[in-house]
């Protein structure tokens, strides 16, 4: 696998635009690099409409690049130390492999209990993404936070978030993660500082800042022994939302430690990524913030590491955000609602054969990191888990009455004073979840 | 004259920078200059000198707020000599105390720090603790506002100021969505200890998108506490109570009620932020109001003690909750209910609060509740027609004479 030569090439900045401002006259396809995400057929006959635009920008970008040139010749300390011959160790694969199996067997059973009707409303499946989670979420420590999307069981997974307090969420009980009131789109975990999943689109991203904000305060300000990082992930989507551009804004201003991760994976639900951006090109964001933009291509788990690694310990050291596009594709529609008629079946094949799970399988394979049994052993084991999982939530309580009422405020006498002088958490209804509030 | 003008500033700097916060804000290099043009444009008597009606009726208002609160100073903080201090030197207080008190306490929105907020609530605070404590946040409401929310969810405990408070509307969706609803949706994992406060209400002229009413967009967001202060003491009260509080509440100010003065005690105090405030007791119908139309009240008590009347008067504070009790127990006594707010008059406070006492208290009602609010209409610029959008005392008395009769 030809791996770190092109992962190096591709996330620095100042060699992606010069590469693409030198190849501007060439096809569009070709200055989006070889792992053009620009699959589908229907979607090439677009190209040469876009093909002006793109090489406007690049040219464009030459400037940005050269203004945040700290960054640049960071980057170029960096890359001599990086010629090893393996990327992994066997452990680390072995865990990298385990957490992605176990993001797509979660997934794949969330689909069946989905169908099942033990689970309801928008549930949006994360196959195809893996690598991004698994190449992200592994490298951090218990106490960084993450703060993640709508597509967010597979995020909290990665986390540490048990399966079965995921699964049992999911199906609405009171041992879920969140005891049944947040749902698939709501996975919070105070104790593996999952942030939560924000629903709507771009609001995480404020939250996560403030997240990142309150690393810098406690180590400026509580004189606390604090380096840690918050991961916020969102979709190509989101990259055209206000709260985007304002957090990048501040985040590079007060030099927060944050990275913010785009999973562009081409489609907001119907609408292709190339027509709602005018600029496909979304790690160029952040140099225009003064911050590094880096590509890297998210169906890779060990390329995404890489690129990890080195946001994650640029936000550590203190010296500010990052904002990496990782290139990838769902495998299935947007939520389990949607028929996904729209995306192309050619588009939908040419992603299906770079499988990060099969490529990161391959490249242990052939390096001989682990034997085809160790793996095949780690598919057991997941699929035992995630079996674990349906069943302790299937035989977990539907919440009582009771809980209705608890949780509302944190401060329970924000339900007030009653018409009896006394406030009305005292109530015995409001124990039983039965008062009008 | 000096110090006159002296408390003239900061009303007349805030008045302008709210007026032209699109305009004349462009870049906040320019401001130390211009802050000086404020002063000259504005200061050309209209708020500070008293001569045009609508400066008269300023005037009448603070008079009337010290010598309303003289009553109650006297009655609850008997011998203590207290300290004079004007509403958002009181906030101020109430702020630098808990900041004092717990480093965890920050504050952050447009202008708090270098330029000391814009009615100078925040004043000297970014000098004392620092520009991370008392943090200036470009003009983004809605991700500072979300980010207030990150921080409070990862151990802080920050104070958003809404320059005005119609500028929070552009923060809606973090309002709402994880302000009111994340630590429910966590399965009570997460608290939000925010508070977010600003300058609300109808203020002098300063047109629709300043002159918002936004107690009734907010208060069916669950999981929110709002409160409303309206004196030098309730003000430095609940803004200590709402820093201490783990719900996340808004703190309504009035943008008219800043350089009210009073004097307050000089020991600490904390108030309840449910509780009613009881400013007159009274034996013919029950006056529920809030925030600024406390003094419209007052001034229609006057009128309505003369004309024989003995009404009383809560100011309700805590906007969401209701304290049922206090205002149960006033309608026990009275049998009468007069609402009298600034809100809007569809799906305003007034509309809920007639909702509640109906549904609690219907069998001790002698007549229907009356609610006065302000009018249905986006708040117009000319003054004359600002005035007849909100809350008059002659309607106050009006509707008390027909409510009694």
């Amino acid at each position: 696998m030809a791996c770190s030569a092109a992962a190096k090439i591709l996330h620095n900045p100042l060699l992606i635009s010069s590469s693409r401002s030198a190849e501007k006259s060439d096809s569009c396809c070709k200055i989006l690099g070889p792992s053009s995400f620009l699959g589908s057929t229907s979607l090439s006959k677009k190209l040469v409409s876009v093909n002006k635009g793109v090489s406007r920008a690049s040219r464009r970008s030459a400037n940005v690049v050269a203004v945040s040139s700290d960054v640049v010749k960071e980057k170029k300390l960096k890359s001599n130390s990086a010629a090893p011959s393996l990327l992994i160790t066997k452990e680390e694969g072995l865990v990298l492999y385990e957490d992605m199996i176990l993001g797509r067997v979660f997934e794949d059973m969330c689909a069946q209990m989905y169908y099942r009707g033990k689970m309801f409303g928008f549930v949006h499946l994360y196959n195809g993404q893996e690598a991004v989670s698994t190449g992200f979420i592994k490298l951090l420590k218990k106490e960084d936070c993450v703060v993640s999307t709508y597509r967010d069981h597979v995020h909290a997974l990665s986390k540490g978030v048990p399966a079965r307090e995921v699964m049992s969420e999911l199906f609405g009980k009171t041992t879920g993660c969140c005891r049944g009131q947040g749902g698939s789109m709501h996975m919070f975990s105070k104790e593996h500082n999952v942030l939560g999943g924000f629903a709507f689109i771009g609001e995480g991203i404020p939250v996560a800042t403030g997240a990142a904000f309150t690393s810098k305060y406690k180590r400026e300000v509580l004189k606390e022994d604090c380096d840690e990082v918050t991961l916020a992930f969102f979709g190509d989507g989101t990259c055209n939302n206000g709260q985007f551009f304002e957090c990048l804004n501040m985040a590079a201003l007060w030099k927060l430690p944050i990275v913010f991760v785009v999973e562009n994976n081409l489609w907001a639900i119907g609408m292709s990524h190339l027509r709602a951006t005018s600029d496909p090109q979304i790690w160029k964001k952040g140099p225009a913030f003064g911050m590094p933009g880096v590509h890297v291509d998210g169906m890779d788990v060990l390329k995404v590491r890489e690129v990890a690694n080195e946001a994650i310990a640029r936000a550590r050291r203190g010296e500010g955000p990052t904002l990496v596009e990782c290139e990838t594709y769902r495998f299935r529609g947007h939520s389990l609602a949607d028929p996904d008629e729209l995306r192309d079946p050619a588009e939908k094949a040419h992603y299906a054969t770079r499988d990060p799970i099969t490529a990161l399988k391959k490249y242990i394979l052939e390096n001989n990191l682990a034997s085809e049994a160790e793996l095949k052993a780690i598919e057991k084991k997941i699929d035992e888990v995630v079996e674990d999982a349906v069943e302790f939530a299937d035989e977990s309580p539907v919440p009582a009455r009771s809980q209705l009422l608890e949780n509302v405020f944190a401060d329970p006498r924000g339900f007030g004073i009653g018409p009896d002088g006394k406030y009305r958490c005292e109530d015995p209804k409001f124990t039983e979840g039965t008062a009008q509030v | 004259m000096a110090s006159a003008f002296m408390q003239g500033v900061g009303a007349t700097t805030a008045l302008s920078s709210a007026n032209y916060k699109n305009s004349c804000f462009a870049s906040p290099r320019s401001l130390p200059e211009r802050r000086g043009s404020f002063f000259v444009i504005r200061s050309d008597g209209s708020l500070a000198s008293g001569l045009n009606p609508t400066n008269s009726r300023r005037g009448a208002l603070s008079t009337n707020a010290v010598a309303t609160k003289q009553d109650n100073v006297t009655a609850s903080t008997a011998s203590k000599p207290g300290h004079e201090l004007l509403l958002f030197e009181a906030l101020r207080e109430g702020l630098e105390e808990e900041m004092d008190r717990d480093p965890r306490v920050c504050v952050m929105g447009e202008d708090v720090g270098h330029y000391g907020g814009s009615y100078k609530v925040t004043k000297g605070l970014a000098t004392k603790y620092g520009d991370l404590r008392v943090l200036d946040t470009p003009i983004a409401e809605n991700s500072f506002t979300g980010m207030a929310i990150g921080a409070g969810m990862t151990g802080l405990r920050p104070i958003v100021e809404g320059m005005n408070m119609g500028f929070l509307l552009l923060a809606f969706n973090q309002i709402s969505n994880n302000c009111g609803m994340l630590h429910y949706t966590s399965g009570g994992q997460f608290k939000i200890p925010v508070v977010i406060r600003g300058p609300g209400g109808v203020g002098r002229q300063l047109g629709a998108e300043h002159s918002q009413r936004l107690e009734s967009y907010f208060q069916s967001i669950p999981g929110i506490q709002m409160v409303a202060c309206s004196t030098p003491y309730n003000a430095k009260g609940l803004m200590k109570a709402a820093i201490r509080s783990d719900n996340p509440v808004i703190l309504f100010e009035h943008v008219l009620l800043y350089n009210l003065k009073e004097r307050i005690p000089d020991e600490e105090y904390v108030l309840n932020l449910e509780e009613a405030e009881m400013i007159r007791p009274g034996e013919h119908v029950t006056i529920l109001t809030y925030s600024r139309m406390r003094y419209h009240v007052m001034q229609a008590a006057k009128t309505l003690v003369n004309k024989g009347y003995d009404p009383e008067v809560i100011d309700i504070r805590s906007l969401k909750p209701f304290d049922l009790y206090t205002i149960g127990n006033s309608v026990k006594k009275t049998h009468r209910v007069l609402i009298v707010e600034e809100c809007m008059r569809t799906g305003g406070i007034g509309a809920s609060l007639t909702a509640s006492i109906n549904e609690n208290f219907h069998d001790y009602l002698d007549a229907p509740i009356v609610c006065l609010s302000s009018q249905d209409v986006p708040t117009p610029y000319a003054g004359v027609l600002e005035e007849w959008t909100v809350v008059q005392p002659a309607q106050i008395v009006a509707a008390v004479e027909q409510l009694c009769q």
